[in-house]
């Protein structure tokens, strides 16, 4: 067991935990922080992506203890004040999400996108979700909700 | 996953104290974490060597490009020097894995890993690159040994891998449909010394692939390459790719590779 | 009020999934839970001389270990086939036992053999290493052609085939090829596929010792059909004492249709140690153990005249149903593919001959299309050949075959009510430039890129019915869907589906209709599904039935709603019941000023008297409250038509193959949601061009299953597809008022023949699926090999 402190959606948090725990599981298990899912738990689905300190990252492949001190965004920590994010905003206006399991990591992933490429095009989109598996949309609508978020922020 | 007791040191020399036989330096994770989950792997000891200060960062230095083991692969692809001096490597780091992938995976793990079909070890042999490790440097082609084997000693820590910067280089991957790994990846590298063609994807390990590196030495041009036979004699064969289509597809992205440097 | 059918309403259930508040099975947790690890059977075909627990009970946090005999000993009874099949000789269908832990024999690489509960999932899993299990390994049956011909894997069951089945008349078709100018054939194998949903399957199963009660949280398309199942076959507890609930669930394509052994298993134990049993698939267990797709190995023939007429079709078929008969593994080869295997076209003769095999994999079941996919891949492949062997336009070809008067009579089962497949295809050519190929073959070919372009015309038939005669034909269930409309006194209105959302927008989709019909703001209506406790017994969400089946239920419910509003308002506004219409949410008493609103009506449905200034007694007779059900059985499948036309590049150097251009014109009959539509159509097509390019499942000759991970099974990613062009045709169903069809399947069943089509036209020759890289660059080497020695 280990201590660490870290900040999650904001808030400061000091935990004990498991040496071997992975991010998602601490979010999951420890901060009652569902919304983080885990698809395939190898790191090649996308379902479980946050952010640590500003960049997206596969929670199942991280160590907690490896993140000691880090700032964490979750998809629960993406809204303020009530009000969705444009990206969420997006994904909800033009139909990118059916059964939502892969959606939180797509919407990081997508977010942590726009931080490093402000007007992406089709292809760009395209290749920057590699990492993240949707079996229901066809990813068309995500590539719009994308683009669309890009066009409000 | 079976649990271990993680380290944290600071230093170089505690890390090297803290490693056994039944240990494992962790830096991104992109291989060991997913390989302890699927019971592949199981450790006493994890030992992160991420709070090292010394083992991260780039530097160029006259002919040389020098990166830190513990670089990330976004931090590479994203580097101005790196960029400037061997933009081919940007490039290569670029198409590594994903954008998380990149954003945690390191240049040392992945040569310490020495995966058959990962994209750095190829890099490492077309760019003459020096392994400098806690204790000596080793040459890129006496490093990578066999799959999954490199020359590394129990404890032994990489701390930077160091380029000889090419006139021209290029790297094309032709990417497995499933695990976006290289099905093959072709690193063309022309040097004053002359041409390296340094191949992964296609065999147990990454190689210089003589044959091609001799011929773009006299020629470099990608007729040369058309002229060279590529043997199917030891390459992988999977439900992805047959030794012979391999073969096939080192000449075709070595041409790519000639004609885009 | 503006109607809200047809247009563009974002979902309701987006917020709470955009923002991690969706709460799927994994996300529930009980006080005291114990975590529940399988131990999997490594071998294909093994039989089982001991199993020894002793160490892992002792280990570590463990609760119980329970196995095969354990269950047996419990009478907990097996997995169970769905729909019964005759052979064609009469004789019936043959199942093997299907125990939810084996005891005598594995049958497949994942084949449940114990279970481990502990503490912690760790100390779980950690246990399951221990237990011991001792195997005689037998020589496994893998391959779908062989399998009539290889050893024989149950007792009971000769040359491994489950039934011979037969649909159609062979004299007739004899009679028709007879006729022919020339009879087209073709082998086609179906590939086999893994439906991986990205959320993995699991369980939570808690038992009150005080009720007697389980609650079942699982992740299912039809928690009724669960519950059902693991009651009445299953034995576990009855009906009454198990509630069965399936929250937000993450995707199903099918594999998440019927009740599996971990369900059964979670269930039973948590009863046994009186503690609550969690269960979470991890990836691996997903690939090794729900149920797979397709898996077909098909003869077909087509007999034509010289013009394009066709004349027959034959097909012979065997189909893999792996290890077990799974629960609609049976229809699925038979009803749901064989009706459709002449395609959309007039066929004066046909038949479809299948015989199932069991083999040593994964057992099959239905995979998004279900039967119908490999129906029309067969005859759409061989339509396309039949035009390339008569020298035909592939459209021209098409058009000449299209029924062109509705209702239709096909050949061999459906008496298909709408449809126009001549618009439809006119449509799919202009929408998607057909002219214009050749002009952009020449620019893919500047850049030393084939170009290839593919037609598929396909109907299918979806939202099974009538519950009758699907009974008659061998289905175990009925297939109607329930409603249950519930207003609540203060005038909002809960409405409680037999059938569930795993994706689809249900709580969309559904409000749309009830606001609609009710006239009440789509924000003051709720949708309530996956919940047995709740609404009525329902069948569940699967096979593109959902909105035309559930959907009308609703409307039929409202439709009582409304006819009891009527009696109400009718007494409060002192006029005849006949002269009291209903619009807009109002009733309003014809040729008056005199009305009331249905929120009205319903308080007054609450509060039936007089009390302070509430004057609202009702009719004479009239029961109080305001809540009505309906069981919608409809009289006919709907029938679900389009083309799609698709445009691949082939780099020749590589083989690696793009779908680069893809237009489909889908005709569902009334669009309720377009925006959802749509999104099933995208998603459809990325599964259909995800069988024709990327999946494949394989097991190698031992029975392992070789693509277990995202690392070998080619899951196709944001940067494998074009944006897909759509465009729709109307020709409303008559078999359900809303004048809907099944849209949730088609991209399935359209993708893989226009896609293979495309890529023949690319390369020239005849290649299986999945068009792989090296396929191709096979194929197009062999053409350079072969055009070189002719000239």
């Amino acid at each position: 067991m280990k201590k660490v402190t870290l900040e999650v959606n904001g808030k400061k948090i000091t935990k004990e935990i498991q040496d071997h725990a992975v991010l998602s599981v601490f979010l999951r298990e420890v901060l009652n922080l569902t919304g983080t899912h885990v698809g395939c738990d190898t790191s090649q689905c996308g379902a479980c992506v946050v952010h640590v300190d500003g960049k997206s990252i596969k929670s199942c492949t991280a160590l907690t203890v490896d993140l000691q001190g880090s700032k964490i965004t979750t998809i629960e920590g993406l809204a303020k004040n009530g009000k969705m994010h444009p990206m969420q905003e997006a994904f909800k206006k033009l139909h990118g999400l059916q059964c939502g399991f892969c959606t939180p990591g797509m919407v990081m992933s997508a977010v942590d996108l726009l931080k490093n490429n402000k007007k992406p095009s089709d292809t760009e989109i395209r290749e920057w979700l590699e990492g993240n598996i949707c079996r229901c949309t066809g990813y068309q609508n995500i590539v719009a909700a994308v683009k669309e978020a890009a066009s409000k922020m | 996953m079976k649990t271990f007791n993680y380290h944290s040191p600071k230093e170089t020399k505690e890390a090297t104290k803290l490693a056994s036989s039944n240990s494992v330096f962790l830096a991104g994770g992109m291989t060991t974490i997913p390989s302890m989950k699927l019971g592949l792997a199981s450790y006493k000891d994890v030992i992160n060597i991420k709070g090292i200060k010394k083992l991260s960062g780039i530097k160029v230095s006259g002919k040389t490009l020098k990166i830190g083991a513990t670089t990330k692969h976004a931090e590479v692809a994203q580097s101005k020097e790196v960029k400037k001096s061997i933009p081919s490597l940007a490039a290569l780091a670029e198409g590594i894995g994903d954008p998380q992938v990149r954003n945690r995976g390191t240049i040392g793990g992945s040569i310490a890993n020495n995966d058959p079909a990962a994209d750095y070890p190829s890099a490492c042999i077309a760019l003459n690159a020096t392994i400098h490790t806690d204790r000596r440097k080793i040459d890129a082609d006496k490093f990578f040994r066999g799959m999954f084997e490199t020359c590394l000693k129990t404890g032994e820590i990489i701390e930077s891998i160091e380029f000889e910067i090419p006139a021209k280089s290029n790297y094309q991957k032709f990417p497995n449909p499933a695990s976006r790994y290289a099905i093959v990846g072709v690193y063309v590298a022309k040097h004053k010394g002359g041409v390296n063609v340094a191949v992964t994807g296609a065999k147990s390990c990454a190689y210089n692939d003589k044959d091609l590196s001799s011929a773009l030495t006299k020629n470099f041009s990608s007729s040369a390459v058309q002229n060279v036979r590529v043997s199917p004699s030891g390459m992988n064969s999977d439900i992805h790719a047959s030794a012979e289509y391999r073969a096939n597809m080192v000449k075709v992205f070595a041409k790519k590779a000639v004609e885009a440097c | 009020m503006a109607s809200l059918v047809g247009s563009r309403v974002e979902r309701k259930e987006d917020k709470k999934l955009l923002t991690g508040r969706g709460k799927y099975t994994a996300d529930v947790n009980f006080v005291n839970q114990a975590y529940a690890y399988f131990v999997r059977s490594p071998h294909a075909r093994a039989e089982i001389k001991k199993v020894d627990i002793s160490k892992a009970s002792k280990a570590s946090g463990v609760v119980a270990v329970l196995t095969g005999a354990d269950i047996s000993n419990d009478k907990i009874g097996g997995l169970i086939a769905g729909w019964r099949i005759k052979s064609e000789d009469g004789s019936d269908m043959k199942v093997p036992a299907h125990p939810p832990l084996a005891s005598e024999t594995v049958n497949y690489v994942g084949d449940h053999v114990a279970v481990v509960i502990a503490d912690s999932l760790d100390e779980a899993r950690n246990a399951a290493e221990l237990v011991k299990v001792d195997y005689k390994v037998l020589k496994a049956v893998v391959s779908t052609q062989d399998a009539m011909n290889s050893d024989q894997i149950y007792k009971d069951i000769p040359k491994n085939l489950c039934f011979d089945w037969l649909l159609g008349d062979r004299a007739k078709v004899k009679e028709a090829f007879d006729k022919a100018d020339k009879v087209i054939k073709i082998d086609l194998i179906n590939n086999r596929l893994i439906p991986n949903a990205m959320e993995p399957r699991a369980a939570n199963a808690d038992y009150n010792p005080s009720t007697e009660e389980i609650t079942l949280y699982t992740t299912s398309q039809n928690p009724h059909l669960a519950r059902i199942i693991i009651s009445a076959f299953n034995g576990v507890a009855p009906e009454n004492k198990l509630r069965v609930i399936a929250p937000d669930v993450g995707g199903g394509f099918g594999s998440k249709i019927y009740p599996y052994a971990e369900e059964v298993v979670c269930s039973w134990a948590a009863k046994k140690i009186e503690r609550p049993v969690k269960w979470v698939a991890d990836r691996t267990e997903s690939f090794l153990s729900d149920c797979h797709g397709r898996d077909h190995v098909t003869h077909a023939e087509l007999a034509v005249k010289n013009d394009g007429t066709f004349l027959g079709f034959k097909n012979e078929t065997i189909a893999n149903i792996g290890a077990y008969a799974s629960v609609f593994a049976t229809v699925t080869p038979t009803y749901l593919f064989g009706p459709c295997a002449t395609g959309v076209y007039k066929m004066p003769a046909a038949y479809s001959n299948v015989k199932a095999v069991f083999t040593n994999t994964a057992p099959v079941d239905a995979y998004r299309g279900a039967g119908r996919p490999e129906a029309t891949y067969t005859i759409e492949t061989l339509v396309e050949k039949a035009a390339r062997e008569l020298g035909m336009d592939p459209a021209e070809i098409r058009m000449k075959n299209f029924p062109t008067q509705f209702p239709y009579q096909q050949t061999l089962v459906h008496s298909v009510d709408s449809g126009d497949y001549v618009t439809g295809l006119n449509k799919a050519m202009e929408v998607g430039d057909y002219k214009g190929f050749e002009k952009r073959k020449k620019e893919s070919a500047s850049r030393g890129k084939l170009r290839g372009i593919g037609l598929c015309s396909y109907f299918e038939a979806c939202g099974i019915a009538p519950s009758p005669v699907v009974m008659m034909l061998g289905c175990g269930i009925g297939l109607w869907e329930s409603a249950e409309v519930r207003f609540n006194p203060t005038g909002n209105v809960t409405v409680f589906t037999g059938s569930h959302s795993h994706g689809q927008g249900h709580d969309t989709t559904f409000a749309q209709i009830a606001a609609d019909q009710l006239g009440v703001p789509i924000e003051n209506i709720e949708i309530s599904h996956g919940d047995t406790d709740k609404g009525p017994f329902g069948y569940g969400t699967y096979g593109s039935r959902s909105l035309t089946v559930g959907g009308t239920a609703i409307v039929k419910a409202c439709d009582k709603i409304i006819a009891k509003g009527k009696r109400v308002a009718a007494k409060m506004l002192e006029a005849n019941v006949d002269d009291v219409e209903f619009s807009n949410g109002e009733f309003v008493v014809a040729k008056s000023n005199k009305k009331k609103t249905i929120g009205e009506i319903a308080f007054a449905c609450y509060l039936p008297g007089t009390y302070g200034e509430v004057k609202s007694p009702l009719p004479e007779g009239e029961e109080p409250g305001l809540k009505e059900t309906s069981f919608f059985d409809p009289a006919n499948f709907s029938f679900p038509a389009g083309s799609h036309i698709c445009e691949v590049e082939v780099d020749p150097e590589t083989g690696e193959t793009k779908v680069v251009k893809y237009t489909a014109i889908d005709d569902f009959g009334t669009i309720i949601n377009p925006l959802v539509v749509e999104g099933q159509v995208h998603g459809g097509l990325a599964q259909g061009i995800g069988q024709a390019l990327y999946e494949n499942c394989h097991y190698d000759e031992s029975g392992q299953l070789v693509t277990a991970s995202y690392m070998d099974y080619t899951m196709p990613r944001a940067d494998n597809f074009p944006d897909f062009d759509l465009g729709f045709t109307c020709t409303p169903a008559t078999s359900n008022p809303l004048g809907t069809k099944g849209c949730g399947e088609a991209g399935a069943i359209a993708a893989p023949p226009a896609v293979m089509n495309a890529v023949m036209n690319a390369i020239g020759t005849e290649i299986s699926m999945p068009a792989t890289a090296e396929k191709v660059w096979k194929a197009c080497n062999e053409n350079k090999k072969t055009n070189s020695e002719a000239a």
